[in-house]
């Protein structure tokens, strides 16, 4: 080869990358949620493989069909696995025997509603997922508290007539959750020290009742902390989120145990491990700065125990996500890393001339 | 490392997993030999281009004077061997848009014929701070570590604003390059030396040697060359992009910050590179200008890489022969991979400033297109200055450039961290340098629109002056008029009065 043949494509600085792709990233977050999603189809049956199936398809094709819409190209936008992983983290948060239209519409209403009218990722204000999920709560109250318990796997086609209606699910499945009893418990007036919990929160091999990610919380658990080994999340957020929710509630505990649940409870329950490290943690919809995360994974976690202890809903992660999803702005915009060489204000910091040191 | 360095030094930057520099930084350096042609360019440095002494068919001699600095800031050039000039004219930039410049072209007769020594030797501290500081202007010494800011007015702004520390930048945190350690290595006593040199020009009582860990030989033979000297102080500084910037390596070495928009002698220190003190030994001992340097010619193409002393105008494409390549090329940089820049073919000359020339393949430049931003956040993080580059990307999007400038758009130092990190693979720094470039152009815009209406206020004034002179002066002419013929009139009645009087007298 002669040097002289060469005629260069010229481009701006750096002329090296990190690797890390978007794409990368969304599918190593889905890679750490997959042993909790696994060991949840095989607690919960079949009728939570279709379910899961449904909704992440639908979260799929509202992306596709939007994007559609728009005049792009789906098919490389679709590759960047966020709607994949919108679609994952509401299938995790859903009943898992909810019926499939309940899937249908949250999928569709993630990625859509929740995600593409505010011109797609990195635009969206709120987390799809969780407007989603809090959509059909507010929309479907009945299907979406309707909680079976881990017990008898129904085999894939039996799952499959359940999850599309065919098969009536029997009563004497259903139970509420651990956070709901309770709450049901201190509203009929008895308290905690006389209610009979279904099942510890503090259970290693997650056989009670909830969410599809809900029981499983030390895989949960795990996966964030895979995250955190690789990088892909920082402490802050979750370390922050965690801590607000088990500092009041421990407190709480320690003064009235019999109208406040323990802080094991609280962090082993609802969305509270799935929501520190999974979806808290959503790059579009928290601060950028590590101080910003601080706070904002602070305020959920407050928030989260304000909901459930005095709320009139028993579980307040996705709630709580929300609000300081709203609030992210405000603090991206009051939090800011001093700029080198400049005083907090922004001003240029003074001149100390030849000052012997 | 004390605590304060680490709790100031390191939260900043990137780290790549591999920086690339082996294992041409462990080659013993090479001497490439002299090439057919040289194409001197006549600006190397910041400030002002030189003006070319000698005309097309001279004769010139190793070390001769070929172009003379003009202005204050400002270097000479000399040419790097004996040959005859064959041309004066331009030769493509080592820059992006392969533009041209203007370079002096020396058909080499290959003899290396010496000319006399710029000055007579003696000893560096028998001269006067102006003294060295001239031997240093003439030698045509600028930053060596690629800002190329003549180093002779450096020194002298150093002494007028009495600075106290020298940083010693040994930092060389690009990857792939290794000029500057191949520096400390082979030539620490000549560095020592020229750091002793420049405490002497500068004032400076203390000289801070900063050494990236990465790079223990040359801490080593850094150490060793400056024992006895108490004043000079060798310190490993952790292995972190952009550690060699000035900015950052004074706060890591002193803990100090420099005021955005000030420069480092502001808070007393001033910052030399390691290269640059070499080639200030030669030029004050030995009376030697600069005419040539080692540079890193490293990257995936390339068959030899390592560390090359070569003249100073030497195209790339004879350099590139001289290491060999395996394969073509997808890139040529001129500088390290996170600010050098692309060249746009090998027909492009080094100049003083260039560290390293990589020949990059295309496995190695890993371009994607960028897609959206997800805000995660890893440009903030990375950021060296506190900067919040999504933001200011966001904001010159819309065209908010003023927004981006009242948030530190000036500070930013075009590193290349945020872009480096950014999953997106959003080009950040080019968004940026398009600012800057916009911002300036608008600035120049208003400088230029606020000229003319001065001009046009100061004729709207001078017009209202003349009309009121005018008007003043046709009021002052009746009133004399006036005054004339009152007088007039006066003497007239006085007259017929006299007469008058006369008559009735």
């Amino acid at each position: 080869m002669s040097a002289q043949s060469m005629i260069l494509q010229t481009v701006a600085s750096p002329h090296a990358r990190a690797g890390e792709s978007v794409s990368v990233v969304m599918l190593k977050v889905v890679a750490t949620l997959v042993p909790a999603t696994v060991y949840g189809f095989w607690l919960f049956g079949s009728p939570a493989f279709w379910l899961w199936l449904i909704t992440i398809a639908s979260a799929l094709a509202g992306e596709a069909v939007c994007l559609r819409w728009a005049g792009r190209d789906p098919a490389p936008l679709l590759k960047d696995g966020s709607a994949l992983l919108t679609g994952w983290l509401l299938a995790l948060s859903l009943p898992p025997w909810a019926p499939w239209w309940i899937g249908v519409v949250g999928g569709l209403f993630a990625t859509t509603l929740g995600k593409q009218v505010f011109g797609g990722l990195g635009n969206n204000l709120f987390n799809p997922a969780m407007i989603a999920r809090i959509a059909l709560l507010v929309s479907f109250p009945v299907q979406m508290t309707y909680w079976v318990v881990p017990a008898g796997a129904p085999g894939l086609l039996d799952g499959l007539l359940i999850t599309l209606g065919h098969i009536p699910v029997p009563d004497a499945m259903s139970s509420a959750t651990l956070l709901g009893h309770a709450k049901t418990d201190l509203a009929r007036g008895v308290d905690l020290l006389h209610t009979e919990l279904p099942g510890h929160a503090f259970n290693w091999v997650g056989a009670r009742v909830g969410s599809l990610g809900e029981t499983s919380t030390w895989l949960i658990a795990a996966g964030g902390v895979a995250l955190l080994t690789m990088r892909i999340i920082t402490w802050h957020v979750p370390v922050a989120m965690l801590a607000a929710i088990a500092v009041p509630a421990a407190i709480g505990h320690a003064v009235d145990p019999a109208r406040y649940i323990d802080w094991t409870t609280h962090l082993m329950s609802g969305g509270a491990m799935l929501g520190a490290f999974f979806i808290a943690t959503d790059y579009v919809t928290s601060p950028s700065t590590r101080a910003g995360q601080v706070v904002f994974g602070l305020g959920c976690g407050l928030l989260t125990w304000v909901i459930r202890t005095y709320g009139g809903y028993p579980e307040g992660v996705a709630f709580a996500v929300l609000l300081m999803n709203a609030l992210t702005p405000a603090i991206d915009r009051l939090i800011k890393p001093r700029v080198y060489g400049r005083t907090f204000t922004g001003k240029p910091a003074s001149v100390q001339k030849g000052k012997s040191k | 490392m004390g605590l304060r360095e680490l709790l100031n030094g390191v939260r900043w930057g990137v780290h790549p997993h591999d920086d690339h520099k082996r294992p041409a930084a462990d080659v013993p350096l090479r001497v490439m030999p002299l090439p057919e042609r040289l194409c001197v360019p006549l600006l190397q440095h910041v400030g002002a281009p030189a003006l070319p002494v000698v005309k097309v068919g001279e004769r010139v001699l190793r070390g001769q004077l070929i172009a003379a600095a003009q202005g204050n800031v400002s270097a000479p050039v000399h040419s790097p061997s004996s040959g005859v000039i064959s041309a004066i004219g331009e030769v493509t930039a080592p820059h992006p848009s392969g533009l041209p410049f203007a370079a002096i072209t020396i058909e080499l007769d290959g003899k290396d014929e010496a000319g006399e020594p710029l000055t007579p030797q003696v000893d560096p501290f028998s001269l006067t701070p102006a003294e060295v500081s001239q031997r240093i202007a003439d030698a045509g010494i600028v930053g060596l570590g690629g800002a190329t800011f003549p180093s002779a007015p450096k020194a002298q702004l150093g002494l007028k604003l009495s600075v106290h520390t020298l940083i010693i930048n040994g930092g060389e945190c690009e990857p792939y390059l290794s000029s500057d350690d191949s520096v400390m290595r082979v030539r620490a006593d000549e560095v020592i030396d020229g750091v002793r040199i420049l405490m002497h020009a500068t004032g400076a009582t203390k000289a801070l040697v900063g050494i990236e860990d990465n790079k223990p030989e040359a801490t080593a033979a850094m150490r060793k060359a400056a024992e006895g000297f108490a004043s000079i102080e060798i310190r490993p500084v952790p292995a972190r992009y952009p550690m060699g910037s000035d900015r950052q390596l004074v706060q890591v070495l002193t803990g100090k910050e420099v005021p955005s928009g000030a420069r480092t002698a502001s808070i007393g220190v001033l910052v030399n590179n390691v290269s640059t003190c070499a080639a200030i030994h030669r030029a004050v001992r030995v009376g030697e200008p600069l005419y040539r340097r080692i540079v890193t010619v490293n990257g995936g193409a390339v068959a030899q890489p390592g560390n090359v002393l070569a003249p100073i105008g030497v195209l790339i494409e004879d350099l590139l022969r001289f290491v060999g390549l395996k394969e073509t090329p997808a890139r040529l940089v001129m500088g390290g991979p996170m600010m050098g820049v692309a060249l746009p073919h090998a027909q492009v000359p080094t100049v003083k400033g260039c560290g390293g020339i990589l020949a990059l393949t295309a496995g190695e430049i890993t371009d994607t297109a960028p897609s959206a931003c997800i805000r995660c956040g890893s440009c903030v993080k990375a950021c060296p200055m506190g900067l919040l580059p999504l933001e200011l990307s966001a904001h010159i999007h819309a065209g908010e450039y003023d927004k981006a400038e009242a948030k530190g758009l000036d500070d930013c130092l075009a590193c290349g961290c945020c872009a480096y990190v950014c999953p997106s693979h959003v080009p950040l720094v080019q968004t940026f340098y398009h600012a800057k470039g916009e911002v300036w152009k608008r600035a120049q815009q208003k400088k230029r629109t606020e000229f003319t209406k001065g001009l046009a206020q100061a004729r709207k004034e001078r017009l209202e002056r003349e009309a009121r002179e005018r008007v003043e002066a046709a009021a002052r002419r009746k009133a004399e008029r006036a005054a004339q013929q009152a007088a007039a009139q006066q003497a007239a009645t006085s007259a017929s009065a006299n007469t008058a009087g006369g008559a009735s007298a």
